[in-house]
């Protein structure tokens, strides 16, 4: 791992500059909320940000998004979509949501590879900021990781007053920072110190934290608990916090079409909505609210790890800061976890 | 099939059969894709599941109902319930539909060699059983498998699916052929009752026997129970599941059960299986 420094009086010229051969998406004010937003000039970045509220998962797993095109009808025929291509910088990522990514890549790059998944994944270059605020819904240490971990991007920045100190962490990485070297001076030791300062300090301001130890072992026998009818009477089922969320994944394949010209669309899709599961006979196995705010816990903390080694949750906490009815992740995990059974 | 899981191959309806007229109407679809390499490529065994699209209409998963003996095309069992098939009952032969698969795991026609083996099905759940019916009965495999016993039924003799192949089926001595319909009709010369008790009438004994069940979710319980008082051990009964799905390649979401997805991780799970699986169904 490679350390540089940029000053912050030379950084806009950086994103400038990397405008020019980049899609560059970066934190933007957007209807008093934050969000990812691609950029034409540095001066729209809002860096006063915790997070946006939308993750960037929906950069490289776009919330509507073509999977083909069509004719429909009885003598149908199908085009191939055209897989994007160009090159795309995701700038001030914070750490919490990189790490969504190495979550998603299971999914989409298993046995199965998405195609387009996988060409957004590609042709991406993670540039993290790390959180030297975390706010009080942030729990990413919960998980063995912190608010400045360079582990899921190819270059962490760290806001160190008067300069960013740069972290380059993949060959990925090393060759975006190769093509714009002149911005960049390596880190003097007192540089990297001052890096280590920050996390230190942000991870102290993390004052809550998800028991995870065993707690898949303990949700191995609390399928028929009434905790999960106790939560599901608070949810009104707005799937706001699915949207949200950085690993959330589930989607819908639709038909959209006219006579002449269709398309198969995926959307976004959320396992808190009834229709999700509902068969066309009318049977629904997952029928009532319990059921649907069941699953959603034991796919992110039994589920998932089952099949992916890796708990779904990456403690960013927005489904705790935008439940409108105050649901909270970290205390109902916490219930389960410290449960005598 | 194309590099991208999520686009079909295109098939044309090569002949069309009316199974069941009437409200619960069934029509078996036989396809052939359109692109001689994909046909020749396209391999599966008994038990797997296709996605069929009417383009423009939406798709939805299928148990393939024909065997892979047959290697010139693929069949499907299509009940008229929802959009896209309402619009594959209105096709016609030569259209065009999507096709994507095969998906998911599948009876083990291999380890249940020289085993005898009871088919139970019910209504449309026949079509993923005449799959593997046809492909134990096929000329090169027949003397692989004992003895095989079909027990089928349906609400009205109107409803029973493949009622010719049945036919045929009976002038066989090497296959017994047991169906039944629910309630009493004109003519009717079989059995009278529910599926399960059909079950406990025939009696197949348990001893080296395989029995597979598929049809409503009510008969697959009270048979599995029956099949357990006649002997029968969780090991030797296996079952196909169904549920809503999109993706048919486990990244959608929407048809697991527990930490296994429908899709992919099934459709077929013997009842020892289903005993450790907690989720929703």
């Amino acid at each position: 791992m490679e350390s540089l420094v940029i000053s912050k009086e030379k950084s806009p010229e950086l994103i400038n500059t990397i405008i020019k051969s980049y899609r560059l998406f970066a934190p933007t004010e957007e209807k008093g909320f934050s969000g990812f937003n691609i950029i034409t000039d540095n001066s729209e970045i809002d860096l006063s940000y915790l997070n946006s509220r939308m993750p960037p998962k929906a950069i490289l797993f776009n919330q509507t998004e073509t999977l083909f095109l069509m004719e429909p009808g009885a003598k149908g025929t199908i085009k191939p979509k055209e897989i994007r291509k160009d090159k795309t910088a995701i700038f001030a990522i914070r750490p919490c949501d990189a790490k969504g990514f190495s979550i998603l890549d299971p999914v989409f790059l298993g046995n199965y590879v998405d195609p387009l998944y996988k060409a957004n994944r590609d042709n991406s270059v993670l540039i993290g900021l790390s959180c030297n605020q975390p706010d009080s819904s942030c729990f990413c240490t919960s998980f063995g990781d912190s608010p400045a971990s360079g582990k899921y991007v190819d270059i962490l920045f760290t806001d160190i007053e008067e300069n960013y100190l740069v972290e380059v962490m993949t060959e990925k990485g090393k060759a975006f920072v190769n093509d714009f070297s002149r911005f960049f001076s390596p880190a003097s030791p007192k540089q990297i110190e001052a890096k280590e300062a920050k996390e230190k300090e942000a991870i102290k301001l993390i004052k809550r934290n998800l028991k995870i130890e065993g707690i898949e072992e303990k949700m191995d026998k609390m399928f028929n608990h009434p905790i999960w009818e106790e939560y599901a009477k608070k949810c009104i089922g707005c799937g706001t916090c699915t949207y949200l969320c950085p690993t959330c994944h589930c989607f819908d394949m639709q038909d959209e079409s006219t006579l002449e010209k269709g398309a198969r669309v995926r959307v976004w899709d959320a396992c808190m909505f009834p229709e999700y599961t509902m068969h066309t006979s009318g049977h629904n196995p997952r029928p009532a609210r319990m059921h649907r705010v069941r699953n959603r816990f034991y796919h992110k903390f039994s589920y998932f790890p089952k099949n992916s080694d890796v708990i779904a949750c990456t403690g960013c906490g927005r489904c705790i800061r935008y439940c409108p009815v105050n649901i909270d992740i970290i205390e109902l995990m916490n219930r389960v976890s410290e449960m005598v059974l | 099939m194309t590099e991208n899981p999520y686009q079909p191959s295109l098939a044309t309806i090569e002949k069309i059969k009316v199974e069941v007229t009437g409200e619960r109407a069934i029509k078996t679809f036989r396809l052939v894709m359109q692109d001689e390499n994909v046909q020749k490529e396209f391999s599966f065994v008994p038990g797997q599941c296709v996605m069929i699209s009417r383009l423009g209409k939406g798709e939805s998963m299928f148990a393939i109902s024909s065997s892979p003996t047959e290697k010139d095309y693929l069949e499907v069992s299509v009940m008229k319930q929802g959009k896209n098939t309402s619009a594959l009952h209105e096709a016609e032969e030569g259209d065009t539909v999507g096709v994507r698969g095969p998906y998911g795991n599948h009876f083990d026609v291999e380890g249940w060699k020289n085993k005898n083996i009871v088919f139970i099905g019910g209504g449309i759940g026949m079509a993923p059983l005449r799959s593997i019916v046809n492909y134990t009965l096929a000329t090169k495999n027949r003397d692989q498998y004992g003895n095989l016993d079909i027990i089928y039924g349906a609400r009205t003799s109107n409803d029973l699916c493949f009622k010719d192949e049945f036919a045929e089926l009976r002038l066989r001595d090497d296959v017994n052929v047991h169906l039944s319909i629910d309630v009493v009709e004109e003519g009717w010369k079989h059995f009278v009752g529910f599926v399960p008790s059909n079950l406990l009438k025939v009696n197949p004994p348990s001893e080296n026997t395989i029995a597979i069940t598929c049809g409503p979710p009510i008969m697959i319980k009270f048979v599995i129970q029956n099949l357990l008082e006649l002997g029968y051990k969780d090991e030797q009964i296996y079952t196909t599941l169904e549920m809503r799905m999109k993706c048919g390649v486990g990244i959608c979401g929407r048809c697991n059960i527990g930490n296994l997805y429908v899709c992919k991780d099934g459709p077929v799970f013997s009842n020892a299986q289903l005993k450790n699986l907690e989720g929703d169904m």
